[in-house]
């Protein structure tokens, strides 16, 4: 009976957290409009609905009666499989994110803010985030358009590259923390502002912010999608349905990097300061991922895109050194605390 | 310099099989301004070879220019650059001038030369907006067009049209400014400075811009004036050639400008020039503005010039010339002639061939875009893909005035 019970809240607490990240991705897509309008001086959405308010639901509507076309160069299978296989990784990622503090038991049933709590839950989502890459290249591959296979090589290249940093960046905080549980690393953080790992770690950080941002192809480094010169990278031959999953993939991507931002350095769910504990721990956590998401669309309206020789050079030449010279500072720093 | 390297890359991988990469890219291409389409070259992302291909948006204007009057053809002149209508018109309507030997009013010249360098700013910030949101830098493109909108509403104020205008006439131009046009233009250059400096604060301290700019589509003194390059493209190598200073028109020698120029030759001197070449602008409309002299603003000179509208309805010697003007059109010497506008792209020249009679005998028109594709290749060799739309832009190219 117990195991019942565990089995139809895990399920509830599964259909939850997916169907309030699908809706934050469909409505960050709303904010970045809003936002992005405000900063260039004109409205964003404004005619469906108050404000604008159901344009996410209008363009998702759009997007699943148009045609399904396939290019007749193409092929089938993988045109059709690497869009799930960009989406899909984007998703599972949530699983392990710790969304607040308390259970909420209702009866029986036990939901806890969090969808598992295993051990090893930051490699688990590097290692789901480095399978989307397969999902754009085969993408680009399978489109049999040369823009497409430009964009999907230079997006492998570029994911692949700033996966190294990416990584590089979180072993700090792991160190400190002793753990790669996320629920670890967020109680590490616990008793105010001061201990977040954003300020025993400010360069990774850093790293971890542009890496991010790399990881999630947004601009400055938006190179496989780069409109200007491959019209739309990777996704150029996508259309309705299938350009919807890399589109959602892109913002759940951008969502997720923001939730591991704040678990990992920004202290999760902890409030700032102990006398502010009486907010809720998830709105804390809420507020931090937007700021973050926030961050995202600053940058966008306000950097030119780089270019590709310039992405990775920068990656191999500068973030690599300086995430690998940190990690080495941190661990003779922390063995020597302890000793 | 890329040849050589890839050629040593090559050597270095002997096993590797590789193969070039033709890329059609354009008419339809999202970035290729209009529908220009080059094919490309490709050794990975490096471009080998890069070649043109124009006449998508051919019309035969000056094919048509030798069925129509010179008066009629002034509205197909907007077409050519649509961007910048104005300064087409004032281009045609020179060389007419110079082929009738006809001496404009001091007040027509005036307001020809404000209109003129208010287009200027107008093509500079279309140029600068595009430009920017090619290389991805997206808000600067819709502060630009902020300041664009400002300036079109005063030439619909003006003429009733914003894009393609038609204001100049053969022998002046068609109507006076109102109070109101002046109290906005000069609002606009009280402004318009500070405007500068805040695309500036998004541009030119900004590293990545720099590295996207610097150094870009280079190309020597040398080469830009083997290439016939003018206009900006040619400044920007530090070729100090500006038709407004060498062979002044209009009232630009009534008044303190200076010709920016470049240095390096590369994407950002000729942004730079531009930027530059906005704030002089502001500068001559301003002493313009201030030293706007009283009395007519188009030609008294009957047999060419169309007489005022309110006087065809009252006079009837105006009526009859009404009449004449635009069923035979007026009768011009023959001869051939070329007149040069330094328009905001380059020189944008007419050359004209008349054998008597209202209608060209034959109308060519030198376009700045045209030209300057001349010199793509040369410019493009050897940089990467993504530097193509880079160089695209800082031609600042029109295909309605490329294939004509």
């Amino acid at each position: 009976m117990d195991l019942m019970f565990y089995i139809v809240s895990a399920v509830i607490t599964i259909a939850v957290v997916m169907g309030v990240v699908l809706l934050h991705v469909a409505y960050i897509t709303y904010f970045e409009r809003k936002i992005l309008g405000d900063m260039q001086d004109r409205m964003g959405p404004m005619e469906v609905g108050y404000h604008g308010l159901l344009q996410p639901i209008a363009d998702g509507l759009k997007l699943f009666f148009k045609e399904d076309i396939i290019p007749s160069g193409a092929n089938k299978i993988i045109f059709t499989a690497a869009p799930i296989l960009v989406l899909v990784p984007a998703l599972i990622g949530f699983a392990v994110i710790p969304f607040g503090r308390d259970s909420l038991t209702i009866g029986p049933f036990t939901f806890n803010p969090i969808i598992t709590d295993i051990n090893i839950g930051i490699l688990y989502i590097l290692a789901f985030a480095s399978l989307g890459a397969y999902g754009v290249l085969l993408g680009g591959w399978a489109s049999n358009s040369k823009y497409a296979l430009l964009g999907g090589l230079r997006s492998a290249a570029q994911v692949i590259s700033y996966e190294l940093p990416l990584g590089l960046a979180l072993v700090g905080p792991i160190l400190l923390s002793e753990s790669l549980s996320m629920v670890k690393m967020t109680e590490a953080q616990s008793g105010g502002a001061l201990k977040w790992f954003i300020l025993v770690q400010p360069i990774p950080f850093f790293i971890y912010v542009i890496s991010a941002i790399a990881e999630t192809n947004r601009l400055p480094f938006d190179l496989p999608e780069a409109e200007s010169e491959l019209v739309a990278g990777f996704f150029t031959e996508y259309s309705g349905m299938r350009f919807a999953f890399f589109f959602l993939a892109e913002y759940a991507n951008m969502i997720l990097t923001s939730c591991i931002a704040t678990v990992v350095f920004l202290g999760g769910w902890h409030a700032p300061h102990p006398a502010l504990e009486f907010i809720p721990p998830i709105l804390w956590f809420l507020a931090k991922v937007y700021c973050f998401l926030f961050f995202y669309i600053w940058i966008r309206a306000t950097l030119p895109r780089l270019r590709f020789d310039q992405l990775m050079g920068f990656c191999w030449k500068i973030l690599l050194p300086v995430g690998l010279a940190n990690i080495l500072i941190t661990s003779i720093v922390v063995y020597w605390l302890r000793s | 310099m890329a040849e050589s390297q890839l050629l040593e890359e090559k050597k270095s991988l002997p096993l590797l099989r590789t193969e070039e990469l033709l890329v059609n890219m354009g008419p339809q291409h999202p970035s290729t301004h209009g529908v220009l389409k080059v094919v490309l070259t490709l050794e990975g992302e490096r471009i080998i070879k890069s070649e043109p291909v124009l006449g998508f948006l051919h019309r035969g204007v000056e094919k048509l220019a030798e069925t129509i009057t010179y008066h009629q053809f002034i509205p197909h002149t907007d077409r050519l650059d649509y961007v910048c209508a104005m300064y087409n018109n004032f281009a045609y309507v020179r060389a007419v001038e110079k082929l009738l030997a006809l001496k404009v009013p001091d007040r027509a010249e005036y307001l020809r030369t404000i209109i003129a360098e208010v287009q200027r700013i107008i093509g500079h910030l279309f140029w600068l907006g595009s430009q920017a949101l090619d290389i991805g830098a997206m808000t600067v493109f819709f502060y630009t067009f902020r300041e664009r909108e400002l300036l079109l509403d005063i030439f619909d104020d003006l003429c009733g049209a914003r894009l393609t205008t038609s204001w100049y006439r053969i022998g002046g131009v068609e109507r006076d400014f109102t109070p109101k046009i002046i109290d906005d233009i000069y609002k606009f250059v009280a402004d318009f400075p500070s405007k500068i400096d805040e695309y500036d604060t998004l541009l030119v301290n900004n590293r990545i811009w720099l590295a996207r700019t610097k150094g870009i589509a280079y190309i020597s003194a040398e080469d830009a004036v083997s290439f016939g390059l003018s206009g900006p493209t040619l400044r920007g190598s530090g070729v100090d050639y500006d038709l407004r200073k060498v062979a002044p028109y209009g009232a630009y020698d009534k008044v303190e400008w200076k010709v920016p120029l470049g240095k390096n030759g590369d994407t950002y001197d000729r942004y730079y020039i531009r930027m530059e070449e906005m704030r002089e602008s502001t500068k001559i409309i301003k002493q313009c503005l201030d030293q706007l002299p009283e009395g007519p603003y188009l030609a008294y000179e009957p047999k060419v010039v169309i007489p005022a509208k309110d006087r065809v309805f009252t006079d009837m010697e105006s009526m009859i010339y009404q009449f004449r003007l635009f069923t035979n059109g007026f009768n011009a010497p023959p001869g051939d002639i070329y007149c040069g506008t330094e328009a905001h792209k380059g020189e944008l020249g007419f050359y004209i061939v008349s054998r008597g009679g209202g209608k060209p005998y034959r109308l060519k028109i030198r376009a700045p875009s045209f030209i300057h594709l001349g010199a793509f290749d040369h410019m493009a060799k050897g940089y990467m893909i993504a530097d193509i739309v880079t160089i695209f832009g800082t031609y600042d190219i029109v295909m309605g005035e490329c294939d004509r």
